[in-house]
This record gives structure tokens, C-alpha cells and sequence, in this order.
């Protein structure tokens, strides 16, 4: 007995150990998120300046933050990566989207889907019933919040205060890195009490001791002798209890407002009073662990006490619970994670491993004979303890361990047990909302209310997991009888799946779609589920993705439509004031789109009234916030409300708070932005602020300034531009210095726009901005941001376009031969891109040998893989000077040659490149020996082993090739050529290509050189490659065809390519169809049409269908010479419309179209009419290829024939007894009046006028 | 219509002509298309000029006021729809 008291206590101990390292509970996921010392690492404390960060529209930033290792461009992102991410299926996986989200945005997970609220417009006058929710109710909560969080903050200043007195009698002002402010937010409070001081003890200042009285966070009205009014003060009236019930109780709406991290803060102080003095030095504060509990107000029913719910290692009764995991018992459980789900089946299947032997097996295990079975002894007691019992109950979902199984149709193995009723199949982390549908024996007795429950959950459960068939049909359901079910119990359902953790993708969208669809349908229904509904659709709106983005928008914008604008604003004005940036952000984004769906002008009065709030600075930060989102949204469309936009923010400029200055200035710079590049008299009452603005701001308020005066700088008229440019000029210059990154963005983006303005003359720039410019940021740290790179090459370039080139580049060029990479890319970047812009005329000849030497040496030193810079750059530059580069050239192709022969493949590569970059300037320098030369060193190297290598050799032999011309090349092409024909079997695309394009080029100029067997080797390596994967490469080799046809005579070619059409394979068929109408065109069509229409006569279906498609085409290619040859083909054509095949009657359904259209007014109507006819019984088919071939010939036929013509093809069957007949017949009609409606006027019919109408058209008979 | 071709580029077609004003389909009656017809006819009357210079001399009218006749008749050009016999 002790040692299996013993062992179950070790079992115990290890369990525990192992829930240390793994957590169970998601209280420790969420300990994850916010414990540790930095715990505001990563959030995004201060609202940004640049436009990247607000937009999150512009750029995923923190995309590419969590994604540095991945470079290229973001739609190269999406594609399914090689070998590694396909492991198993090669589908993608599904991807959970808490996954891919940081800090920030997980905070939607914190906010509490508020129970329903009262619809005024649907109670009218009456008094809203007590235990409803109205717009007072959560005014007032929302103000008490915040008045407990500034009491909080007041105590945590007073503490920190007392502290610092203590401490030092002066210390230096708290640095604060990043931030736009001093904490006003509570959480900052929070995080500069637990850097500074330990304002939790108990007996520091008297109100603290006065929240220690509190006993219980009850609702004890006069328990606390409190000097302030606080919300234990207020006279409960009905509604106030029904809140408190609210808060008191985690009910199944979920609202546990006394779960939320102050109502915490609450319970937890008294008990902190008990706790020993704590010493200073204790870093983590109570108040720091409390969002950790945040867990527990997850909203979900049933979740909440999920640390007692968790404990398997403290009591065996919770290790019996796990151990059994039956789909019901997880039901009764509620929450279950994933990981969990995991660690329990592991844990089962150890148990199972371990269990103790059985009398059967062990009769298996030994020998019948020579053993005996002894009796236990007297004083053994099998194992009563339940916990170890029930452990080793084999579960009815347990994994049984290796054994010749016997056949046991009832077993499941680790499936949980299937869904009834043809339910899909459940993930673990669904049970807890879809749990009760799978006891389905209830069923009868359960309320009509419960059913109708229960029937939206097997209907959602059908959207989220079901098979598309499944799907659709749930989906048409719910939409179908959404006003039956109502609003509450579907969003009641829907919602908090959205807030499930474990969410991925698809489900999100499906569940949005759901939103969507019952929206439309619900229509005024969803008042009091509006906030409800912003509370998950709002995170979407910053979710990185930009579908959901998208998605996120159309569900609000449909929302507002739904339920107008009063009751979007009444339930958004709550948390515009709300204590949490999160809250405030999302609600300003939701704003934004509720403004661009029912227009910027039913807002305005609202907006007026919320930037001009007294009562908090948060509200005004939030209005304006709107603003700038609406100007970020909507773009030009703020036009016409500009003025009154701008009027409602400009206070802010001068506002108390600097964040709220910080914002104005932020939606200035948006709206600007938004306007350009007009509205400039709507920004005058602005102009005077800013600019005093930037005199009497420092740091962050300041950069935001600039940035709103350098949006507006560029829609100004020249005179003014100047004069507000020179202006802001010695602010700009002065903060070239500062060592802040957002300000350096920001001052670069500025300059550039100050300085791409007319009025500035480029004296002024050259004298005043360029030196300190430079000194200040063409600096090697610039070079190693990206986002710094981009935009100070952009700068450099606006500048450049000012100033000339020899200014930025006689500056720059040195740094070509700077130690540092990056920067050595960045000054070639901007070189390149300035002498493109302004070409070469002002470089002189001192400042040219600088930078052919700098290029060169920047070319030769390169060792990264990003190497197209320097190739572009020195390609430009080379370009751009053209025949000043001839002194330099033997230098250059030296270089070349030498790296040529570089062992790195990458050099080699190169060096190939370039030569087909330089390869026309060396054309122009007549540097034609040189060429020569490079083309016998490149021959040599054909012999190269990597393709990438290979390929590029290719093309600069091609360059070369096309600069000097066939007669002149070295090695000459009788040589040449034949070292291809091998390459062309190269798989490698770029080789293939390269390789056609060259081979194309030589057979286009100069086919003589090489003899006809040759060329006709090289037909049978082309027809494989038209079947290439790559477009190019087919075409190509098509086009050399063509080529190598005209340059030998088609009659080999043809005999090739028509024996290719009886081969198998589809792809080569048609790649040999298009190939012989390629001969064709370029031999005239004499030369191919007879042997052609010979084939046609071979017995065989591919043979018929690869000519007539072969015809198809040829009409298509040689358009109004098929005048010529339509005579000759017409019996063909003829036999072909009337066979029995339908691929047939297809084919040359489309043969006759091209041909139509091709010989449209040329005088071939007899011909055509007579194909007409064959064509017209086609009508009838409904094979969609078919029907599409011969509504296309007849569409042509339209054209060459007239539309008369056809109009007496069609009434015949207009008015066709059959509906079937009448159909088509219109469908015909139908198109033609479309194609040419006013041709018909004068062919109608004439129809007889009955008794009282009138169908004759009189007019038509008239005549002078 | 067959479920196969319910989707195809076909149906799409269908679905494109209906969006014409003047387009037809199988349950039009003679009524509804030479109303199409008369409307059609006039529109193309006023929209070439040479025809409604015509038209003007041939009635001896000015051209504008053969324009607005041409217009007005648009409005009903064959008269009242018949009774239909509800069946």
C-alpha cells in the first residue's frame, strides 16, 4: 500500500513537474503573453508616425518584422514554399491565425462580447425594461472604469513620488524610449509603478488602506468610507443591479466585467494586505500578474474557473477526469485545448503501455507446461485506489497497443466518436461549443427554444467543418431562416466562435460570411447585437491579411446599413473614450468605415462633437483618430467635405495633450495626402499652427508635425511652396541630427517633397540642405534598414532632379568604394536611377573616371545575392555614357574575362550578364573586335554545367550575336549552331529558352550559314519543346519554326510535323497544329495547304481534328490572304460540318469563323453563305465547346455576311412552337442585336397591325 | 438547362444579352418584340441625321419636330398591350 501511495504521489510530483514545463491551463498561455519582466515588449505603446504604420493597409509591417528572414516580394510570400512546407499533402496547411498575430493584436481576445443591448427605435417611447442594457447603462460603466483607473494611477503616482523623495532627493526624469507621452494609459501606470517602486504595500499611502478595507468586491454599498465619489456610491438603481448581476456572476453571456483586469486588481488587493511586507526590490508586481487571469474572462460560457477546472496533478480526481476523455465528460469540462487534447492522449496511451499484465496474457506469454499458478497471498489487496483503477481502465478511445487485433466493429480508436445525424466531423477545441450535439437522446424532451438552438449550432458546426455541399446548404439555411431563428440565439452562437483561440482562417471566413449573410437578412434585428458584432468583426480591421481586412470592412459597412447610423454611433460612442488603445483603434477604423458607408456628412456632426470632448483627452484622440481614417480609406473622396474635415481636428493642434496633437497633425498629413493634389484653401486656418507648431515642439509631436507640413507643402502654388519650404527648412535641418529613426524617416520623406515642389530652386537646395544632407544621412547606418534605403535613394533622386547629376554623383561616387556592401548598393542604386532620370551630359571627364572605377570596383566586390543592383547600375551608367565608355572598355571586358573563368558560379553568371548589357554601347564604341573576341571566350564556356550559368552565357552570346550581325560573328555560326543543337535537349528553363531565342535568331538571319540537315536536327529537338511548361519557350520555339521553314522550304518541315499529329499526347498535337499554320504563314499558305489537306484524308480522328485545327489557325494567322484559299478548302470544311464526330463539327466550326472574319468584305459571301448553311444545324448542340464554335462562326458570320443575312437565318425560329427551338433561336437573336442592332432596323420584318396596334413602320415606306 | 451547363461561359452569355434593353427571350410575344422593333427603328431614325433630313422633307416637317414625333412615339409606339387571356 505505501508504495503505491508512494508511487501515485511521484506520479503526482511528476505530473505537476511537467505541467510546469508544459502548461495545461490556458491561464498560462495567457501568463505567456503578459508575465515576464518586459512584458510591454513588442506592443506598440505610442501611435506611430509614419504612414506605414498607421495605414495598415500601405504595408504589412509587422509582417515583414515577424518575417526578416524572408526577403522578395510579399505576393511571392503567399505561394506555397518547396520542399519544406509541403510535408505531407502538398496542401497548405491550415493556419491558425493567433499564430501568425503579435501582442497587439491578440488583445481582441481580451474584450468581452457585451450582452445585448436596448433598440430605442424598436421600444419607442416606452420605458426600456430595467434588466436591459440601454446606452446609460454603459455610458456609466465606461466612465467608472475610467474613473478607477485614474484613482489607480493617482496611487501610483503618489507612491512613486513618495518613493522618489525617498530615494534620491532629484532624480533625473524618467527616460522614456518610443513613447509619444508620458503614460496617460493606465497599463503604463502600471509598468512604470513596477520599474520604479512597489506601490502595492499594503500600508504605504491611506488610499491604499482605504481599498484594503474593501472586504469583498460585493456590492456592499457603504462599506467604503471613501472620499470620492466612486461607483460603491451610486444609488443602485434597477438597472445598476442587473449590472451588477452582470459583473458578479460569470453568466453565459459571458460579461465578467469583474474579471477584467482592474475588477481583479480589486479582489486581489485585501488579500495582498496580509501578505508579508514586500520588499522593494520584488519586480513583479500583484498588478502585473492580474492580466495574466485575463483567461478566466474569456468569454466563454463555461470557462470560468479554468484553474480549478485544471488541475489533473493536484487531486486524482481531476487525473480520472482526463483519463477518461469520453466526447461527453470533455463536454461537461468545457474548454479544452489542443495541446491539452495532446497531452492527454499521450498520457493514455503511456498508461495503456504500462498497464498491468492480464492472467489471458500472460498465459500467452509462458509456456503451458512447467509453471504453476500460485495463489496470492492472503495479505494482497488488488489495487482499490479509484485513481489508479480508473487508470487503467482500458477508455473506449484508448490506442491499442500492438496485438493481433480482434475484429471489433465497435472500436474507435483515436477518433472521437462520431458526430450524429451526418454532423462533420469536431475538432477537440469544438467540443466545448458544439459538445451538446453530440448527446442526442434528449432530444425530444428539449424546449423549443433549446431546438432551435441546438439547430443553429448543427448548422453553424455544418459552415465551419462541414464539406462544401454540406456548407453550402447550412449556409442557405441560416441565411433562409435567420428571422426565424432571430438575432439573439444566432449571434449568441456565432459569436463566440469568433472568439475562439484555436481559430483559423477559413473558419474565420466562413463565419464572417455567415455575419454577412444573416445581416442582410436581419436587417433592423441586429440594433442590439451591434456592439456585440464590433466587438469580433473589429480586429479584422488590423488583422495583417488583407482579405480580412477587406472582409472586416464589408461586414460593418453592411452593419451600418442595417441598423443606421444612430445606433452605430450609440454603440461605438462607449469606446471611443475607452481605456484601452486597443479598444480606441480598433473603434476608430470601424468609424472610418461606418463613414464611408452611409457618407462623411451624417457623421460630421458626431465627429464635431467628439473632437471637441472636454470630458477626456481620449475621446478627442479617438475622434480625430476617425478622421485620419477616413481620409486613409476613402482617399480623394474626402474632397467635397475637406474644409469641414479639417475645421472639426484643426484645435487639436493646440491641444493640451500632446498625443492629441500628435494625432491632428497625423490626420492633417493624411488628408493632405488624400486630397493632392487640390484643396489647399481648406488647410489655410492650418498653415499658422503648423508652422508655429514646428518652432515650439521637440521629439515625436514634432515629427508628426513635419509630416503633416510636408503633405501639404506639394499642393501649394510655387510662390508659397518656396516660401513655407524655406520655412521649415531650418527645423528639417536641424533634426537631420536626431538620432531618432521615426524622425530621420520622416525628415527624409519631408525633404523630398519640400524639394520635388516647383517653387524651389535648386541654388537654395544645392547651397542650404545639400551638404548637411549629406553629412547627415549618407552614412553606412542608412544603408542596412530597408525602409531608410528606399526612401533616402528616393530622396537623392528627387533632389538629383533639382539639382543635376553631377552634384549627387560627384558627391556619392566615392562611396562606391566603400568597405560596406549595403551602402556601396545604395549609392550604386541611386547613381543608377539619377543617370537614367537625367542622363550623363553633365559629368565631366574627372568625375567619369571616378565612377567607371568605383562601378567597377562595386561590381567586382560584390558578394551578396541581391547582385541585380550592381548589374542594373553599371548597365545604366555604361548605357548612359555610351561611346565615352570606349577607353574604358578593354578594362571591362578584362574584368569580364577574368571572372568568366571565377570558380563561384554566381561571378560567372555576371559576368554573362553584363555582357548582354554592355553589348549595344560596345556596338556603338565599334568595338567589334573586342565583341569577337568575347563571343569565341563565351563558346568556350558553353560547356558550362549549372543551368543559371549556362543560360546567361546563352544570352550574352545572343547579344552579341544580335549587335554584330551573323557575317561578323566570332566563332562564325556554321560552328555555333551546332554546339546548340546538343543544349537545346537542356531541361533547364532558362537555358531552353535562351538557347531557342538564340537558335530563332540565327535560323530569322542567317540560315544560309548552316546546312539544311542541321537545321532539320534541330526540327525534331523543337518539337519537344512545344510542349515547354513556359509560354516563352513554346512561342519561341513555334517562331523558329516559322524560321527554319522559310529558311529550308517547308516541305521537310511539313512532312515532320504532319507525321507529329498522329502521335498521342494532346499538348504535342495541338503545339504541332499551331506550328504548321506558323509554316504555313510564313511559306503562303500554297506551300502547305495541299499537303495539308491531303492528311485530312488519313482515317484517323487526331489526324482529321490536328488539320482542321491546323486550318483553324492558319485562317486565323494569314487573316485577309484566306481570300485566296477559301474555294480550295470549302469541301473540306463541308465534309468536316457534316460528320458524325463532334470534336469535328467543332473545329471547323471555328475554322470557318477565323476564316470569316478574315475575308470579311473581301467578296467571298457565296462561299460563305454556302458554309453557313452547313453550319446553321449546329445550332441545336449542347456540348459547351461546341455550341460556343458554332455561335462564334455564326458571330462571324455576322460580320462578313451582315446582320440581315443571319436576322432571316434566325425567324424562322423565333416564334418556333417549341420552347427548346424558340431558346436557341433567341440566344442567336440576342447576339446579334447586340453586335449590330442598328443594321437590323432596316431588315425586320414587316408585321401586319392588328386591330388596335400598330406594328407597321410607316416611315420606311416613304420616299421622295 | 442542363445542371452541367448551368455555369458555363453559356449561361453567362444568356445572363449578358438580358442586360440589353431590346434583347428577347422565348416567352416574348409578338406584342413585346415589335415594340422592340418600332422603339429600335426610331431611335436609329433620330440617331442618323441624313434619315431624319429625309423623313423631314418627305412630310414636309422641320427636322426637329420630326425628331420630337419620333421621340413621343417611343413612348407607345404600337398603342395599348392586348388583354391577355389569363390561362
Amino acid at each position: 500500500m505505501d508504495s503505491v501511495d508512494a508511487e501515485i504521489a511521484r506520479a503526482q510530483e511528476e505530473r505537476r513537474k511537467m505541467e510546469e514545463v508544459a502548461p495545461l491551463t490556458s491561464v498560462t498561455f495567457d501568463a505567456d503573453l503578459y508575465g515576464g519582466a518586459n512584458r510591454f515588449e513588442g506592443y506598440e505603446l505610442s501611435i506611430p508616425v509614419t504612414e506605414e504604420d498607421d495605414d495598415q493597409d500601405a504595408d504589412g509591417r509587422d509582417l515583414a518584422r515577424r518575417m526578416a528572414s524572408y526577403t522578395g516580394p510579399k505576393s511571392l510570400k503567399e505561394i506555397p514554399r518547396g520542399a519544406e512546407a509541403e510535408d505531407d499533402s502538398g496542401f497548405k496547411k491550415p493556419q491558425r491565425i493567433i499564430d501568425r498575430e503579435d501582442d497587439y493584436r491578440r488583445r481582441r481576445l481580451q474584450r468581452i462580447i457585451s450582452p445585448e443591448r436596448n433598440d430605442p427605435f424598436a421600444t419607442g417611447e416606452a420605458t426600456p425594461d430595467p434588466s436591459v442594457r440601454t446606452y446609460v447603462d454603459v455610458m456609466r460603466e465606461q466612465a467608472l472604469q475610467r474613473q478607477k483607473e485614474e484613482m489607480l494611477k493617482e496611487i501610483a503616482k503618489k507612491k512613486e513620488e513618495k518613493n522618489k523623495a525617498a530615494a534620491e532627493p532629484a532624480p533625473p526624469a524618467q527616460k522614456r524610449r518610443n513613447r509619444w507621452d508620458q503614460s496617460q494609459e493606465p497599463d503604463a501606470a502600471a509598468k512604470k509603478a513596477k520599474t520604479t517602486s512597489d506601490w502595492d504595500a499594503p500600508d504605504s499611502t491611506p488610499g491604499i488602506g482605504r481599498w484594503d478595507a474593501t472586504p469583498t468586491p460585493g456590492r456592499v454599498a457603504d462599506a467604503t468610507p471613501s472620499v470620492r465619489r466612486n461607483r460603491w456610491d451610486e444609488t443602485p438603481t434597477p438597472g445598476r443591479l442587473a449590472d451588477a448581476d452582470a459583473d458578479a456572476t460569470p453568466s453565459a453571456g459571458g460579461v465578467t466585467p469583474g474579471l477584467t483586469p482592474t475588477g481583479m486588481t480589486w479582489d486581489a488587493t485585501p488579500k495582498l494586505a496580509g501578505l508579508a511586507t514586500p520588499t522593494p526590490k520584488r519586480q513583479r508586481s500583484r498588478w502585473d500578474e492580474t492580466p495574466a487571469s485575463m483567461g478566466s474572462a474569456t468569454p466563454l460560457p463555461g470557462a470560468a474557473t479554468p484553474a480549478a477546472a485544471f488541475t489533473p496533478g493536484v487531486t486524482p480526481v481531476g487525473g480520472v477526469d482526463l483519463a477518461t476523455p469520453t466526447p461527453g465528460a470533455m463536454n461537461l469540462r468545457g474548454a479544452i485545448t489542443p495541446e491539452q487534447y495532446n497531452l492527454l492522449r499521450w498520457e493514455r496511451d503511456i498508461e495503456e503501455r504500462n498497464r498491468p499484465l492480464t492472467d489471458e496474457e500472460l498465459d500467452a506469454m509462458f509456456p503451458q507446461e512447467g509453471y504453476k499458478i500460485l495463489d496470492p497471498p492472503a495479505s494482497y489487496v488488488p489495487i482499490r485506489t479509484p485513481a489508479r483503477k480508473l487508470l487503467a481502465t482500458p477508455t473506449p478511445l484508448g490506442t491499442p497497443l500492438y496485438a493481433i487485433p480482434e475484429e471489433n466493429r465497435g472500436q474507435q480508436f483515436d477518433v472521437p466518436k462520431e458526430a450524429p445525424g451526418g454532423l462533420p466531423f469536431m475538432k477537440p477545441e469544438d467540443y466545448q461549443y458544439f459538445g451538446s450535439l453530440l448527446n442526442e437522446e434528449e432530444e425530444e424532451q428539449l424546449s423549443p427554444e433549446e431546438q432551435k438552438e441546438r439547430k443553429i449550432m448543427k448548422l453553424l458546426l455544418k459552415v465551419k467543418n462541414g464539406t462544401p455541399p454540406q456548407r453550402k446548404t447550412a449556409l442557405r439555411q441560416l441565411t433562409d431562416k435567420a428571422r426565424e431563428f432571430g438575432a439573439g440565439p444566432l449571434f449568441n452562437k456565432i459569436l463566440p466562435l469568433l472568439m475562439q483561440p484555436t481559430l483559423e482562417d477559413q473558419e474565420r471566413h466562413l463565419l464572417v460570411k455567415v455575419i454577412d449573410r444573416v445581416l442582410y437578412k436581419l436587417d433592423e434585428l441586429v440594433r442590439p447585437f451591434v456592439h456585440k458584432i464590433l466587438v469580433v468583426i473589429e480586429p479584422l480591421l488590423i488583422d495583417e491579411d488583407y482579405y480580412a481586412r477587406v472582409e472586416g470592412r464589408e461586414i460593418i459597412s453592411n452593419l451600418s446599413k442595417a441598423a443606421g447610423l444612430a445606433t452605430m454611433i450609440a454603440a461605438m460612442r462607449p469606446d471611443i473614450d475607452n481605456i484601452d488603445e486597443y479598444v480606441r483603434n480598433t473603434t476608430a477604423r470601424a468609424f472610418s468605415v461606418v463613414a464611408s458607408a452611409l457618407g462623411i456628412p451624417a457623421l460630421l456632426p458626431f465627429l464635431k462633437a467628439v473632437c471637441q470632448s472636454k470630458k477626456s483627452w481620449q475621446a478627442r484622440h479617438t475622434g480625430i483618430k476617425i478622421v485620419q481614417q477616413i481620409a486613409i480609406l476613402m482617399g480623394c473622396a474626402v474632397l467635397p467635405h475637406l474644409r469641414s474635415l479639417v475645421e472639426i481636428i484643426e484645435h487639436g493642434l493646440s491641444d493640451e495633450n500632446q498625443k492629441v496633437r500628435t494625432i491632428t497633425a497625423l490626420s492633417l498629413a493624411a488628408l493632405a495626402e488624400a486630397a493632392a493634389p487640390y484643396g489647399i484653401e481648406s488647410f489655410d486656418s492650418v498653415l499658422k499652427p503648423l508652422w508655429k507648431g514646428i518652432r515650439s515642439h521637440r521629439g515625436k509631436v514634432l515629427a508628426a508635425f513635419l509630416k503633416a507640413i510636408g503633405f501639404i507643402i506639394p499642393l501649394m502654388d510655387a510662390v508659397y511652396a518656396s516660401y513655407y519650404t524655406k520655412e521649415v527648412m531650418i527645423i528639417l535641418i536641424r533634426e537631420f541630427q536626431s538620432p531618432d529613426e521615426e524622425m530621420k524617416k520622416i525628415v527624409i520623406k519631408v525633404v523630398k517633397q519640400c524639394v520635388s515642389t516647383e517653387g524651389v530652386e535648386a541654388d537654395y537646395i544645392r547651397n542650404d540642405i545639400l551638404p548637411e544632407f549629406f553629412r547627415n544621412f549618407w552614412v553606412r547606418r542608412m544603408a542596412l534598414d530597408r525602409r531608410n534605403y528606399r526612401q533616402l535613394v528616393e530622396t537623392t533622386v528627387e533632389i538629383a532632379n533639382k539639382v543635376g547629376v553631377a552634384d549627387i554623383v560627384g558627391r556619392v561616387v566615392e562611396d562606391l568604394k566603400d568597405e560596406s556592401e549595403p551602402y556601396r548598393r545604395m549609392v550604386m542604386e541611386t547613381i543608377e536611377k539619377v543617370v537614367a532620370n537625367l542622363g550623363p551630359s553633365d559629368i565631366d571627364a574627372r568625375l567619369e573616371e571616378l565612377l567607371i572605377d568605383g562601378i567597377l570596383y562595386a561590381f567586382q566586390e560584390q558578394t551578396s545575392d541581391d547582385a541585380n543592383v550592381m548589374l542594373n547600375g553599371f548597365g545604366a551608367v555604361v548605357n548612359a555614357l555610351g561611346q565615352r565608355v570606349k577607353p574604358y572598355l578593354p578594362q571591362i571586358c578584362g574584368t569580364i574575362k577574368w571572372r568568366l573563368n571565377n570558380k563561384s558560379a554566381k561571378v560567372r553568371q555576371q559576368a554573362a550578364d553584363l555582357i548582354s548589357r554592355i553589348a549595344i554601347v560596345m556596338k556603338q564604341c565599334h568595338e567589334e573586335q573586342l565583341m569577337g573576341h568575347l563571343g569565341v571566350v563565351l563558346y568556350e564556356y558553353l560547356g558550362e554545367e549549372y543551368p543559371e550559368v549556362l543560360g546567361s552565357i546563352l544570352g550574352a552570346l545572343k547579344a552579341i550575336v544580335n549587335v554584330i550581325g551573323m557575317t561578323k560573328m566570332t566563332p562564325p555560326i556554321k560552328d555555333l549552331l551546332p554546339r546548340l543543337t546538343p543544349i537545346l535537349k537542356n531541361r533547364h528553363e532558362k537555358v531552353q529558352e535562351n538557347c531557342i531565342d538564340l537558335v530563332g535568331r540565327i535560323a530569322d538571319r542567317g540560315a544560309e550559314f548552316v546546312p539544311a540537315r542541321e537545321w532539320m536536327r534541330i526540327c525534331f529537338e523543337l518539337l519537344e519543346m512545344l510542349k515547354a511548361h513556359k509560354k516563352g519557350i513554346r512561342r519561341a520555339s513555334v517562331n523558329t519554326f516559322g524560321y527554319i521553314a522559310k529558311a529550308i522550304g517547308p516541305q521537310d518541315v511539313l512532312a515532320t510535323l504532319l507525321n507529329n499529329l498522329k502521335v498521342q499526347e494532346r499538348q504535342n498535337r495541338v503545339c504541332t497544329t499551331v506550328a504548321i499554320a506558323i509554316v504555313a504563314e510564313t511559306c503562303s499558305p500554297f506551300t502547305v495547304l495541299p499537303a495539308l489537306m491531303n492528311e485530312y484524308r488519313v482515317p484517323e480522328l487526331n489526324v482529321q481534328n490536328g488539320v482542321l485545327k491546323s486550318l483553324s489557325f492558319l485562317f486565323e494567322y494569314i487573316g485577309e490572304m484566306g481570300k485566296d484559299y477559301i474555294y480550295a478548302v470549302t469541301p473540306l470544311l463541308e465534309d468536316a460540318l457534316m460528320d458524325r464526330d463532334l470534336v469535328h463539327r467543332q473545329t471547323a466550326a471555328s475554322a470557318v469563323k477565323h476564316m470569316a472574319l478574315g475575308v470579311a468584305g473581301l467578296g467571298c459571301e457565296d462561299a460563305l453563305v454556302h458554309l453557313l448553311n452547313y453550319v446553321w444545324p449546329n445550332i441545336f448542340e449542347t456540348s459547351p465547346h461546341v455550341i460556343n464554335a458554332v455561335m462564334e462562326a455564326i458571330e462571324g458570320m455576322r460580320v462578313a455576311l451582315g446582320a440581315a443575312v443571319i436576322l432571316n437565318y434566325c425567324l424562322q425560329g423565333l416564334f418556333h412552337p417549341a420552347r427548346k427551338v424558340r431558346e436557341v433561336y433567341w440566344k442567336i437573336y440576342n447576339s446579334l442585336y447586340i453586335g449590330s442592332q442598328d443594321a437590323l432596323v432596316a431588315a425586320y420584318p414587316v408585321l401586319q397591325d392588328e386591330e388596335n396596334n400598330i406594328f407597321s413602320r410607316p416611315e420606311l415606306l416613304m420616299f421622295i | 438547362m442542363q445542371a452541367s451547363d448551368r455555369f458555363n461561359i453559356n449561361s453567362q452569355l444568356e445572363h449578358l444579352q438580358a442586360k440589353y434593353v431590346g434583347t428577347g427571350h422565348a416567352d416574348l410575344n409578338r406584342f413585346e418584340w415589335a415594340v422592340n422593333i418600332q422603339r429600335d427603328s426610331y431611335a436609329s431614325y433620330i440617331g442618323h441625321y441624313p434619315m431624319l433630313a429625309y423623313f423631314a422633307i418627305a412630310e414636309n416637317e422641320s427636322i426637329g419636330r420630326e425628331r420630337y414625333n419620333f421621340m413621343q412615339r417611343m413612348l407607345l409606339p404600337c398603342g395599348l398591350p392586348p388583354e391577355r387571356d389569363e390561362d
